[in-house]
């Protein structure tokens, strides 16, 4: 029994307010933590499948020419090696986010270096890493291909331009303005666990166990990929260790581990090592960015300009989506956009967390304190005289926005006030400064779906295929659920992450929460109208609390209620009207106090608050824990992450977790976070957006500002390492 | 990672005739296994010489220390006897890497690191140190951690080693065997190669000859630092370092110990630049021109550049906290 | 110079114009290196070593390829899947164990280095129902997300705070001849090799504090 959801109007009844469990937002323990610290969560590639033999993948040496194993044969008889496969099946990269379908395959011409060709099979792991290494892979006919973005080809995104009135002429009447361009690095998820599959096949069924965010597009994307029919293939990934954007769509490894297992009839098991993660998943592209900002005498703004240039792989749509969040989040009335696509043969390009925002919200920030420093006002001042009332282009409102809150609830939070003058502060050989920036990024509700089961013993089954790759689906369902049924968490089980299961949006672009956890309300509204049809009652006169239920001045245990029997529901959300009758953002403030060591230019994040505003927070624990990773990857942003690409091939130089810096915890102070309470009748019934990447979208300016306010250095070439920071002491 | 025979070593004896006949050393095997899993190196044979006695930290005759080959970063970093008398050494070594690494690495292990390069370690790319002959991938590639000086044609690695930085400062002596009995002594300096036109031969350690201990000479007066310098607060290789020990009398230095790291194929001294300093009151002027003495020589390959400002303004702040501490 | 073996890749340095054909030779994996040739990879065969050693108080007995890392013994022949493999390479803290009391990444060390050894794993410190303090705090203090580097987390802190009450100084200390304490600062740098991308960390240095306050 399906209950359909579509949202066409703003859900402006907030049942969520009505319910007596007390549940949602509450800042509970996630309940898989248990089997998280001890080890018993069982990762993709951790489940003991009899029979399973190991497959290390092997690389094009090159970006250009016909892919020969040169000594194939040799390496097939090396011990306890079962097989050398090249296929044209194999993918040449991985699927970019929702694609739904196989992506490019035929890696048997190269494309970049990196890029996986063949995969070797053996008995043990030891054999395969070995015979694998022992590969002799050539590249025949190939040419020297562009792997620069300054001198590569570029596509302009023509559905990515925006002219609104005249900003040349804007800037040429402005009292200040600024015009400069920004740099940034590609960077990389680099989630803790590398990408892995487990395929095996009964028959024509294939199951894989793989680490993937968004199973009901990955299904389709493998049975694709293989030419199978997608009711042939069950995917499980219950554990998911970090995503980031590069498991979002299926990955070489899943189908050479699918490929393999049928080849042999045994159950095959791939795991990318670490350099492969790196160079052959998915890379955040670099980006070229030119602001300009033109604004009278008191710093409000009269134009906007975003100009871009961003890369990817021949073949792939996929364009870092920098603009977006500058469409809405400051005023100016005179306009204009661009964004480019160079093609270039380095790693594909694709969804790297908060794509667009990440970098794009991040040199607008850094942007809008150049002007705060030659208007001469307060950076946070600037922002709240250029919040506009509007969506300054379409004229839509907005659903919900408490920015100007978090500005300033940030900034008393922080101590903004007693910000140093430039470079006034010093401490030894440390020079001190205090930076900020705004938050913004756009909010969506995809198609979901989830079954809710009401048992006769008075438990409730959340079952879906969703997953949780640390974002806290586990908790939130179950908090969801309890809420609406009126039972302890404890007493609602969530099983996620296999596609036998009802298929949800999955998780990424910051939408799992809102859309899965709409298809969980949406099932249980069912359940409860059904539970009032039984007790001859309407609906809103049901009172569920801790397995009881009120209505009439009665209350019953929910067992009696049932009978025996259980009640089973489909929720099935789907976006609607909502969607584009307003404009759907989330927003927050970044403070950071930075200190910069004068003669080394080391810069070290000693304090960082944010204040987000992100519709109903479902755990306040959850939720902030994910404001503090998309912090951290703002520092990362900020200081250290940059893919090295080899200026002659464009492989990737520091394809491993000792020279691609992602932050450790010394980098990394107490942030804290503040959860502005928000309600968002546009976004889902819930009242909820997403949060998932908020946290990241403009936190790097916050810390690159504080240099700046510590020593009079703009980096406007990320990441600031201490070598563009000497450079300007 | 090469099948390989293993063997459990009993003595030094069996070790030093096993490595003599073509095996190799195998102790915390923490740089060793990361080069074996990528085939960058792929010895035929291991021997495990972790059951050696060469565990131990004791004091010599002169006031010195003999720290066995097999003392571990972490045992050497929290002995008493370092942290009072040659801090520098244990303050480099708990710059160095992280606890678990450091509860594995050896002394006479860290003293034979290979360089990070990210070339060297990569085997689709040219490299004269992997592969002689090949070529230089660094050079006109992305080589920000690597060498300004003592860098040749073929190779501008650098050693990564803090300890060996710090023991350098401090005049330390490498006491080894061979296969035949015999031992030697050799100054840390000495143990390494410059990478000229073989830059696969790293030391002068001959097939066999295996490291058992490291001894430091008796403590100086003087006040010591280790200054690393890198791209995150933690868990990261020097970009430049510095172990310095500086002494002062009377106004004047009189002793300037100093020794760098991340920017040479070995731990850099330079004794010109500690006689420019010696006898010299200090002044900025003064350590502008070590710094000028010490990067005379010193050549960047693009995105290395920085490190010779980087290293002058380290060395700087380095003599200033130092001298600084000792007037008062 | 010696003879030239495997590709001449950059060899002779700049770059040749976009389009142009590559040279011969360019573009192709080593054909030796080390005196290793094809042969010897397709003739090569292992031995197995036998080792003994104490996991989590049971003996067991290996008998594996010498080539087999203590992290794959624990995983693919023990069943052990709590360490994780995040890199294999000791860049990434996931796989720590702690070996005779102490930590250490068990990707960088065989399993045949460890005959006689006991090895503590996260299966070892607790189980669910059974949660040691740490585990404890860290579930509390949603000190992971993901998960995946939490075993690591967890191994690295049991023996961290052993570390910390044997007195033994850390980078951030500033007098190496006192005592140790068990500052923010402190808990941050001693736990820095264990990396974590979901960026739990100050809720990581949370758990840790919170645990050693309950066990002090």
């Amino acid at each position: 029994m399906t209950e359909h959801f579509k949202m066409d109007a703003p859900a402006t009844d907030r049942r969520l307010d009505d319910m007596a469990q007390g549940l949602v937002g509450a800042p509970l323990d996630r309940p898989e933590g248990p089997l998280k610290v001890t080890g018993t969560a069982t990762y993709a590639n951790e489940w003991q499948v009899e029979g399973m033999v190991h497959g290390v993948m092997v690389r094009a040496p090159g970006n250009s020419g016909r892919v020969v194993l040169s000594n194939r044969n040799d390496v097939a008889k090396m011990p306890g090696v079962l097989s050398v496969i090249q296929d044209d099946r194999l993918l040449r990269n991985p699927a970019q986010g929702t694609a739904n379908k196989a992506p490019i395959q035929g890696p048997q011409q190269a494309a970049y270096l990196g890029q996986l060709v063949a995969v070797v099979v053996a008995e043990t792991f030891e054999q395969a890493r070995h015979a694998a290494q022992s590969l002799m892979v050539r590249l025949e006919d190939g040419e020297v291909r562009p792997v620069d973005p300054a001198t590569a080809a570029v596509e302009p995104q023509d559905d990515q331009t925006l002219d609104q009135g005249d900003l040349d002429a804007a800037m040429k009447d402005a009292t200040h303005s600024v015009d400069e361009v920004y740099t940034t690095p590609s960077h990389s998820s680099s989630p803790m666990e590398p990408h892995a599959s487990i395929a095996s096949w009964e028959g024509d069924d294939l199951t894989l166990r793989g680490s993937y965010q968004m199973l009901k597009y990955n299904r389709n994307e493998l049975a694709d990929s293989l030419g199978i029919h997608p009711d042939r293939v069950r995917i499980l990934s219950p554990y998911v260790g970090g995503g980031f954007g590069s498991k979002l769509g299926l990955a070489p490894e899943a189908v050479a581990a699918a490929i393999a297992a049928q080849e042999l009839g045994r159950p095959v098991s791939v795991a990318l090592q670490r350099p492969q993660v790196y160079e052959a998943t998915m890379r955040r592209s670099e980006t070229r960015q030119r602001i300009r900002l033109a604004a009278d005498a008191d710093g409000r703004l009269s134009g906007f300009g975003h100009d871009a240039r961003v890369s990817n792989l021949p073949g792939e749509v996929f364009a870092e989506p920098v603009l977006q969040a500058s469409h809405f989040l400051y005023a100016g009335k005179n306009r204009q956009m661009s964004l480019d696509l160079a093609r270039l043969h380095r790693l594909c390009a694709g969804s790297v967390r908060a794509p667009g925002e990440a970098v794009g919200v991040t040199v607008v920030e850094n942007a809008m304190d150049e002007l705060a420093q030659k208007v001469g006002i307060d950076p946070v001042e600037l922002r709240l005289r250029n919040i506009p009332e509007t969506d300054p282009e379409s004229g839509k409102e907005f659903s919900s926005r408490r920015f100007r809150e978090a500005l300033e609830s940030g900034a008393r939070a922080f101590g903004w006030a007693d910000r140093p003058g430039l470079k006034e502060r010093r401490e030894g050989e440390w020079l001190v400064g205090y930076g900020m920036a705004s938050a913004a990024r756009i909010n969506a509700l995809m198609e979901s779906q989830a079954r809710v089961t009401l048992q006769p013993d008075g438990r409730a089954r959340v079952e879906t295929d969703m997953t949780d790759i640390g974002t806290g689906t586990y908790a939130i369902l179950g908090q969801i659920a309890g809420e609406m049924l009126g039972l302890p968490r404890d007493r609602v089980d969530v099983v996620l992450g296999d596609t036998t299961l009802p298929p949800a949006a999955g998780s990424g672009g910051s939408w799992g929460a809102s859309s899965s956890g709409t298809s969980v309300y949406v099932a249980c509204q069912a359940i409860r109208r059904q539970l009032a049809d039984r007790l001859d009652v309407d609906e809103k006169d049901l009172l569920l609390k801790d397995g009881r239920v009120t209505f009439d001045n009665q209350t019953k245990a929910l067992g009696d209620v049932l009978q025996g029997d259980e009640i089973a529901k489909l929720g099935h959300v789907e976006p609607g009207d909502t969607s584009t009758a307003v404009r759907q953002a989330t927003f927050g403030a970044y403070f950071a106090e930075v200190a910069v060591h004068a003669a080394s230019g080391e810069t070290r994040v000693r304090r960082m608050h944010g204040s987000f505003a992100a519709g109903r927070i479902l755990n306040a624990k959850t939720a902030r824990s994910q404001c503090l990773g998309g912090m951290t990857f703002g520092i990362g942003i900020a200081l250290t992450e940059e893919i090295a690409f080899d200026p002659r091939d464009g492989h990737v130089a520091n394809h491993n977790l000792a020279e691609y810096h992602i932050p450790v915890n010394a980098d990394v102070p107490q942030l804290t976070v503040e959860l502005l309470e928000e309600r968002d009748d546009w976004a889902s019934p819930l009242q909820a957006k997403g949060i998932g990447e908020l946290g990241i979208c403009g936190a790097a300016a916050a810390i690159t500002n504080a240099i700046y306010n510590a020593t009079g250095v703009r980096v406007r070439d990320y990441p600031a390492t201490l070598d563009k920071v000497i450079a300007g002491l | 990672m090469r099948p390989f025979e293993y063997t459990r070593a009993q003595s030094t004896e069996t070790a030093t005739r096993d490595a003599a006949g073509g095996a190799m050393f195998i102790a915390g095997g923490t740089n060793l296994l990361d080069l074996m899993k990528l085939e960058v190196m792929a010895p035929a044979e291991l021997v495990d010489i972790n059951r050696l006695e060469l565990d131990r930290i004791e004091e010599t005759e002169d006031g010195g220390l003999r720290i066995g080959a097999l003392v571990t970063n972490s045992d050497l970093a929290n002995d008493t006897r370092v942290r009072r008398d040659w801090p520098v050494l244990s303050r480099a070594l708990l710059a160095g890497a992280s606890g678990q690494l450091r509860n594995k690495a050896t002394t006479g292990g860290n003293l034979l690191q290979r360089t990070r390069c990210l070339y060297f370690y990569d085997r689709a790319m040219a490299c004269n140190k992997r592969e002689p002959g090949s070529g230089c991938s660094a050079r006109e590639g992305f080589n920000r951690i690597l060498a300004i000086l003592g860098t040749s044609e073929h190779c501008i690695a650098t050693h990564p080693s803090d300890m060996a930085v710090a023991m350098r400062a401090l005049d330390a002596v490498v006491e080894t065997v061979k296969d035949d009995g015999s031992t030697r002594r050799l100054n840390l300096d000495d143990l390494y190669l410059l990478p000229g036109d073989r830059p696969d031969r790293e030391t002068v350690l001959e097939p066999g000859e295996l490291i058992t201990a490291v001894v430091l000479p008796a403590p100086v007066a003087g006040r010591q630092t280790y200054r690393k310098v890198r791209d995150r607060a933690s868990y990261a290789f020097a970009l430049v370092s510095v172990a310095g020990v500086v002494a002062m009398e009377d106004g004047r230095i009189t002793r300037a110990d100093l020794a760098f790291g991340g920017v040479a194929p070995k731990p850099w001294r330079d004794p010109q630049v500690e006689a420019l300093l010696v006898g010299q009151t200090p002044s900025e002027a003064l350590f502008e021109k070590a710094a000028d003495q010490l990067l005379a020589e010193a050549e960047g390959f693009g995105a290395n550049d920085f490190k010779l400002p980087l290293t002058r303004r380290t060395l700087v702040s380095v003599l200033t906290e130092l001298t600084q501490e000792a007037r008062t | 110079m010696p003879i030239i073996v495997g590709p001449n890749r950059f060899r002779s340095g700049g770059m040749l114009p976009q389009g142009s054909p590559l040279p011969a030779a360019t573009y192709g994996t080593l054909h030796a290196y080390h005196g290793l040739l094809l042969q010897d990879r397709i003739n090569s065969e292992t031995f197995p070593v036998q080792t003994h050693l104490t996991i989590n108080g049971t003996q067991q007995r290996l008998e594996l390829d010498p080539r087999t890392t203590l992290l794959d013994a624990l995983r693919h022949h023990l069943g052990l899947t709590g360490s994780k493999k995040g890199c294999d390479h000791g860049q990434c803290g996931a796989c720590t164990v702690m070996v005779n009391g102490r930590r250490i990444n068990s990707c960088l060390t065989l399993a045949c280095m460890h005959d006689g050894d006991e090895v503590t794993t996260i299966e070892g410190i607790g189980q669910p129902g059974n949660l040691s303090d740490l585990q404890e705090a860290f579930v509390s203090e949603d000190g992971f997300q993901c998960g995946y580097c939490t075993p690591g987390q967890i191994c690295s802190a049991t023996a961290m705070l052993d570390e910390v009450r044997s007195g033994w100084p850390s980078h951030v200390t500033d007098d190496l001849t006192g005592d140790a304490a068990l500052t923010t600062e402190e808990i941050s740098e001693r736990m820095s090799g264990n990396l974590c991308r979901c960026a739990a960390y100050p809720n990581i240095v949370e758990a840790i504090r919170k645990a050693a306050e309950k066990t002090a």
